[in-house]
């Protein structure tokens, strides 16, 4: 019974295999952009952590220098001899790669730790570990053992060899090992020079790229509504067409509990291999991403993700769950239909009652009260779990709210058209909108998304370009090693009267948090370039004069402090807030004092970074150079920054772009899906129209301009919704996620090509069910009227 | 000497490692080898000798506070080579490792250091006499008169050190061998100091006295592959006379002994495998493995046969190489102190 | 007796009240029986074939099929009678249009196991199906849907078959045609029949006619 059983029910799909297809790729795309991002974000997460292990960042204490980042190996030893026990780490460049020296045998993860296998192996045979692309990036250069664990970018070897293939003799920083002994001496009095960093200070890498990774799983979850809007109408579709069959079963003698178990397990079946597909296709969209995605990181958070993907179970089963679950929820009210179901209910397909009034009016009463709910929370609410409950009471609010306004709107058209064509029309529109609010749904959500993503994307390129100009206007950047190199250093531009900017810079706590004190000269550079969000008169004068300090947005959201009040800058000392300026993309607190100030309060720190004004900027490089011996590295000009700082940029771009034409790219097949399985059904409903004198071809026309004006009136609901969905973005979320708030910009040019694409988007769909229609041959027209249907 | 079984099972890969397996052989790898009849040269041989792939420092001591309460010590440097000979900075192929414990009648403490050769984080100068790791140390202007200091994270010493006899050297004139193959090494002792000094412990300072016996040995091979484990024994008689025996044990439970008696003017006589006899009376379970901390000793030849029982059980060293060492009591036809060494009971 | 009903009532609720459909209904019908079951349109007599075919339960009464009390049965205890001596043949939609001709004859067998080639290829050949076999039911004319339904209850050997109108959809010659196949076809299986038609020339061919009025047997 079983078998013959399934057999029917299968038999449906090989007879609808347009409906298969649906199915099928509606899961697929449900599942494919979702697990693709969520692969993305594995792969990210698992480079972070394989760098923080790495590195031992956040696990531990670390001692680093208060100024620069070298530590000679002698206060090592002195550390070591009186009692510290901490163990060195080198830290540097070479090429692309960066190098880790570790002294294994006093390292955290060494000698103490019973994990001494692998000790003797990399002190003895003088070799690097790195993963298998990096090993190549080394080559002949080294020995290189391949060590999967070993973050992207990165190889790790003993100190010694390090520091050979560095050229250095000094340490970076020191692990302070968790154990310490009695009898310690106070770090002050053994290396001033040297502060404790706590692990738990540290920003991690994880937390610097959250905002980029929101971003791409906001995407991922979007496809996947939408591709579950696909699965849901074809559910819905492929019971209402199987009424009969289901009615015949049953009166055949099959009992409803054998039936229901087969149906559920066939639907769950064709699940599981639709997102089986979906995962697939995740995968080539994830590689195909990646490079692009990997650049972006680099570029913007310095932070190197794996360039090769790996098959990793938390994505592709959470994928899998995820499209299961879906599925099994669309299913369960349709399961729930048949077992409530008379036997001998009506056969004909119902496709118009798949959402009936009542289940109208009550979408409707759900859209107000989740769109009431969206304004309560942005008036009342704070935070960004608050942020994400708000942003989706709007989305589905709205979604929910698009076939009553869409109906309203066709209802005004109707009543305002004389011509009988054209009343029958907007009427018929109407009556369709049930089975095709789904795919209008799913194509609101796709283009208002996009319109909010690409508003927050543009506006922040547009803040970023502009604080760029604020920030680097000096032409020359140099950056010394050296207090005597410092000293030369302004002596040289002292004496040809160049213009120059010393920045001094240190880390401090303040309301225990780590913050960057930095010390400027204040003057026309300053004065003329800085933005600030907010100031009180004069504010670089009041800084000039030691009696006020500038602070950045991060640093004043965080600690809850605006102009006029107070910061604690030194143990005794505590100044007002003259301006707070705006600092994008920079996760860390800063304190601007004049450099006077700053000298008085870090006596022996000396400036680090020279930014110089200067009209002819490679002849003073080529002098810098050749006469003041600073070494050509170290000088950085104005337009490769930028260079360096937009091409992030537009990787950036480049990833939101592609997904862009994705989520556009599922909705649009929602639409198709959607017209295409209604075409069958709607051969009764156009027939008398026919009879009466359209010509097939007329009514071919007709169901195009109807797919495009649906679509039209969804791009124009998607535009208010979507400025609303990126002024959350900016306003409410990226200042409860990362402290600093964006000034929003409007891109008109943008959202009319973004809906001009979804027209075409929405024309290219129905052109197919057209086709059919206009070729519908006569007969099947008639057969609506013959007595045996 | 000391834990050496282990240290030298655990070294072993070291050295392999560094210099392939070419060297496999009982004596290769570039180390030279102890030879019979050494002639000492002192203060010079109180210092490393890099070219042989181990050596010790090794201070082990019995101790009192004016309330009669009883206290064991140790404190420990190994050195260890991943190649003959010595070098600046980081490519120095010396490795060191510094132990230090104490022991009351009801708790135990024990840590280590480690440190690379050649950065002057460890190491050892011969005249004036230093020690160190990190900032442990053994120094004094000679071999007879020291400070000795180590820190836990729940522990620590200062003390003083005072010879108050001559050294002591094993075996054949400082050639000790150590199975019937013949692997040997160089060893001699210091087994006359008198110690005082502070004991820093979780419940305050401890001003105590003792004895203290020093250890040093070098050497370049390991132990046969059949011997699994180390028992030793340094034992202070009330009388004045010192005993040293140890004995290896082997995979088919025979023994291989060796000891010598110290007169108290530090006149010398070695015995050979057989004359020295060490039994396991009971065993303590301690961190699950069967340890045994009651003996019965012997060594015939000077009517010796003594039993020795541990001051603590518990005195399990817990740390990258595990083993067990610590005070003991002596009673029966001797009565006195002392300290046991076992290795091989993991 | 392949199929008895004794005092069986049956009411439907609507928007005006509860509507008695059977007030009290007793027949019985033997193996090799004919029986027309005839009245007006609303008579109930399609409630009582459904009640017959355990499609439907009565509100009262008692009702044998085969032997077996239907109101001792439950869901599943229906669903096997139905499988095994049971067979139905409606005015329309009575075959799986996603199946062949082929598959839709021989599926109420295959549903309980029981499979008889042979007599499937007769009763195929008997109904002039043969040509028909690959093809879908959507392909077929009205007459041949028909047959193909009356093809598959005959092959699953019931012991009651029950047919609703089962030419009402048909023209008057291809209706005879049908009658006649299948009323040859069931004398031969020894099934007992029980037909619902408005139609006095098919009621005139069963051997018993039992007419509905108001709910009662008249």
């Amino acid at each position: 019974m079983i078998v013959s059983c399934l057999r029917a029910l299968l038999s449906h799909w090989r007879r609808n295999p347009v409906q298969l297809f649906a199915y099928l790729a509606g899961l697929a795309l449900a599942t494919a952009l979702w697990s693709g991002v969520q692969a993305i974000n594995a792969e990210a997460r698992a480079s972070y952590d394989a760098a923080a292990t790495t590195l031992g960042e956040g696990q531990y204490d670390l001692l680093i220098p208060w100024q620069g980042d070298r530590i000679p190996l002698d206060d090592y030893i002195s550390l070591r001899r009186s009692g510290w026990l901490v163990s060195p780490v080198i830290v540097g460049r070479l090429d692309d790669i960066q190098l880790v020296g570790i002294d294994l045998v006093t390292s955290a993860t060494g000698l103490g730790t019973g994990n001494v296998t692998s000790v003797p192996l990399a002190l003895a045979s003088e070799t690097l570990l790195a993963n298998e692309d990096t090993a190549q990036k080394l080559g002949p250069l080294v020995n290189v053992t391949v060590d999967a664990s070993i973050a992207p970018g990165m190889a790790v070897g003993d100190i010694g060899l390090v520091q050979r293939l560095l050229g250095r003799d000094d340490l970076s920083h020191l692990v302070l090992l968790p154990d310490q002994s009695l009898g310690q001496p106070d770090l002050s009095v053994i290396v001033p020079s040297l502060r404790i960093q706590r692990a738990q200070q540290v920003t991690s890498i994880s937390q610097l790229t959250n905002s980029f990774h929101l971003n791409l799983t906001a995407f991922g979850l979007l496809s996947f509504a939408v591709g579950l809007f696909i699965v849901h109408s074809t559910i819905g579709l492929a019971f209402e067409q199987r009424r009969g069959m289901i009615r015949t079963l049953r009166s055949l003698g099959v009992p409803l509990r054998i039936l229901l178990t087969l149906i559920a397990i066939e639907m769950l079946t064709l699940a599981a291999i639709g997102a089986g597909f979906g995962i697939v296709l995740g995968y080539l969209i994830a590689a195909f991403l990646l490079p692009d995605v990997a650049a972006t990181l680099r570029g913007l958070y310095g932070a190197e993700i794996s360039g090769t993907l790996e098959l990793r179970a938390s994505w592709w089963v959470s994928g899998l769950l995820l499209a299961l679950v879906g599925t099994a929820a669309a299913l369960s009210s349709r399961i729930w239909q048949i077992a409530k179901m008379p036997l001998l209910a009506s056969v004909r397909p119902r496709a118009w009652v798949i959402a009936t009034a009542s289940r109208f009016r009550l979408q409707s009463i759900i859209a107000v009260s989740l769109l009431s709910a969206t304004i309560l929370l942005g008036l009342f609410v704070k935070g960004l779990v608050a942020g994400f409950a708000l942003l989706g009471c709007l989305l589905i609010g709205a979604a929910l709210a698009l076939p009553a306004l869409a109906a309203s709107i066709l209802t005004l058209l109707q009543r305002y058209t004389t011509a009988p064509v054209w009343t029958w029309f907007w009427a018929d529109t109407r009556q369709q909108l049930p089975g095709l609010s789904l795919a209008l749904m799913a194509l609101l959500l796709a283009v208002s998304a996009n319109i909010g993503v690409s508003t927050m994307v543009s506006s922040f390129r547009l803040t970023f370009v502009s604080f760029l100009d604020q920030r680097l206007a000096p032409e020359l950047f140099v950056q010394v090693e050296t207090k005597d190199q410092s000293i030369a250093l302004a002596a040289f531009l002292d004496l040809r009267k160049i213009e120059v900017l010393p920045l001094s810079k240190t880390q401090v706590s303040i309301t225990n948090k780590p913050v960057a004190l930095y010390g400027v000269r204040v003057g026309p550079t300053y004065r003329n370039n800085w933005v600030f969000l907010d100031e009180t008169d004069g504010a670089w004068d009041l800084v000039a004069h030691d009696t006020a300090v500038v602070v950045n947005e991060q640093l004043a959201r965080r600690a809850g402090i605006w102009v006029d009040d107070l910061v604690q800058v030194a143990p005794d000392l505590a100044l007002p807030i003259a301006a707070v300026v705006g600092d994008y993309g920079n996760p860390q607190g800063q304190v601007i004092v004049s450099e006077n100030l700053f000298q008085n309060l870090h006596p022996d720190l000396y400036p680090s970074q020279f930014g110089i004004r200067t009209t002819e900027a490679p002849a003073l490089r080529a002098q810098l150079v050749n006469t003041a011996d600073i070494d050509n590295n170290a000088i950085i000009d104005q337009a490769s920054i930028k260079a360096l700082s937009l091409e992030v940029f537009e990787r950036t771009f480049v990833v939101t772009a592609a997904l862009n034409i994705l989520t556009l790219g599922v909705a649009s097949f929602a639409i198709l899906m959607s017209l295409l399985t209604l075409a069958d059904l709607r051969v009764p409903q156009l027939a008398p129209v026919w009879a009466l004198g359209l010509t097939r071809q007329r009514l071919g026309w007709l169901e195009l301009l109807r797919a495009v004006l649906l679509a039209a009136i969804v791009v124009v609901c998607a535009i208010p919704l979507g400025l609303t969905l990126a002024w959350v973005l900016l306003t409410i979320i990226n200042v409860e996620a990362f402290g600093w708030q964006l000034p929003m910009y409007l891109f008109p040019l943008e959202y009319v090509q973004l809906g001009g694409f979804a027209l075409v988007a929405a024309f290219l769909a129905a052109m197919w069910p057209a086709i059919r229609l206009m070729r519908t041959p006569p007969s099947s027209l008639l057969r609506v009227f013959a007595s045996e249907r | 000497m000391n834990v050496k079984v282990i240290v030298f099972l655990f070294l072993w890969p070291f050295g392999v490692l560094a210099q392939g397996f070419s060297g496999l052989g009982t004596g290769g790898d570039g180390f030279t080898m102890p030879k019979p009849q050494p002639a000492f040269s002192f203060p010079a041989d109180h210092g490393p000798h890099p070219e042989y792939r181990i050596e010790w420092w090794y201070i082990t001591a019995n101790l009192n506070s004016p309330d009669g309460t009883t206290y064991g010590l140790q404190w420990t440097l190994f050195r260890t080579a991943l190649a003959p000979g010595e070098a600046l900075g980081w490519q120095s192929p010396q490795i060191w490792f510094g132990h230090a414990s104490v022991t009351t009648p009801d708790q135990h403490f024990a840590t280590e250091r480690f440190a690379r050769g050649g950065i002057g984080q460890a190491g050892v100068e011969a005249s004036p006499f230093r020690a160190w790791i990190d900032e442990w140390a053994l120094q004094g202007a000679d071999f007879d008169l020291m400070n000795l200091t180590a820190n836990g994270p729940d522990f620590g010493y200062d003390m003083l050190l005072q010879a108050t006899g001559p050294l002591v050297l094993h075996g054949d004139k400082g050639y000790s061998v150590k199975s019937a193959e013949g692997q040997a090494s160089y060893y001699y002792s210091q087994p006359f100091f008198k110690i005082g000094g502070t004991l820093k412990l979780p419940i305050g300072d401890i001003e105590v006295t003792g004895d203290a016996w020093l250890d040093r040995e070098w050497s370049s091979q390991p132990l046969s592959d059949d011997q699994t484990g180390w028992d030793w024994f340094s034992l202070s008689f009330d009388s004045g006379a010192k005993l040293m025996g140890f004995q290896l044990r082997q995979t088919d439970g025979s023994l291989y002994s060796s000891s010598t008696w110290i007169g108290s003017d530090g006149a010398t006589t070695s015995y050979a495998d057989g004359a020295f006899g060490a039994t396991p009376l009971s065993t303590s379970l301690i961190e699950g493995k069967d340890v045994p901390t009651s003996w019965r000793v012997t060594l015939p030849d000077q009517g010796v046969d003594v039993f020795v029982k541990a001051m603590n059980p518990d005195a399990w060293m817990g740390l990258s190489i595990p083993y067990w060492e610590g005070p003991v009591n002596v009673s029966g036809s001797h009565t006195g102190q002392g300290y046991l060494e076992m290795t091989g009971y993991e | 007796m392949v199929l008895k009903f004794e005092a069986v009532h049956k009411s439907f609720r609507d928007s005006e009240g509860t509507v008695p459909v059977l007030r009290g209904i007793s027949f019985d019908l033997e193996a090799g029986q004919t029986l027309a079951l005839t009245g007006e349109s609303g008579s109930g007599k399609s409630t009582l074939l459904h009640i017959a075919g355990a499609l439907e339960a009565a509100d009262a009464g008692r009702v044998w099929v085969a032997g077996q009390e239907l109101t001792q049965l439950n869901d599943s205890g229906r669903a096997a009678l139905r499988r095994t001596d049971i067979a139905l043949v409606f005015q329309q939609f009575n075959l799986i249009p996603s199946l062949t001709v082929a598959a839709n004859i021989s599926f109420q067998s295959a549903l309980s196991g029981q499979v008889d080639q042979t007599h499937v290829e007769q009763v195929v050949d008997a109904l002039g199906l043969s040509d028909q076999m690959k093809k879908y039911p959507e392909a077929l004319s009205g007459g041949q849907q028909q047959r193909v339904a009356i093809a598959r209850a005959i092959a699953a050997k019931p012991k009651l078959m029950l047919a609703d109108e089962p030419t009402g959809n048909l023209d008057e010659g291809t209706a005879e045609d049908v009658l006649e196949q299948m009323l040859k076809l069931v004398a031969q299986t020894g099934a007992a029949l029980m037909v619902v038609t408005h139609s006095t020339n098919i009621a005139a061919r069963m051997d018993r006619r039992l007419q509905l009025r108001s709910g009662l047997l008249v």
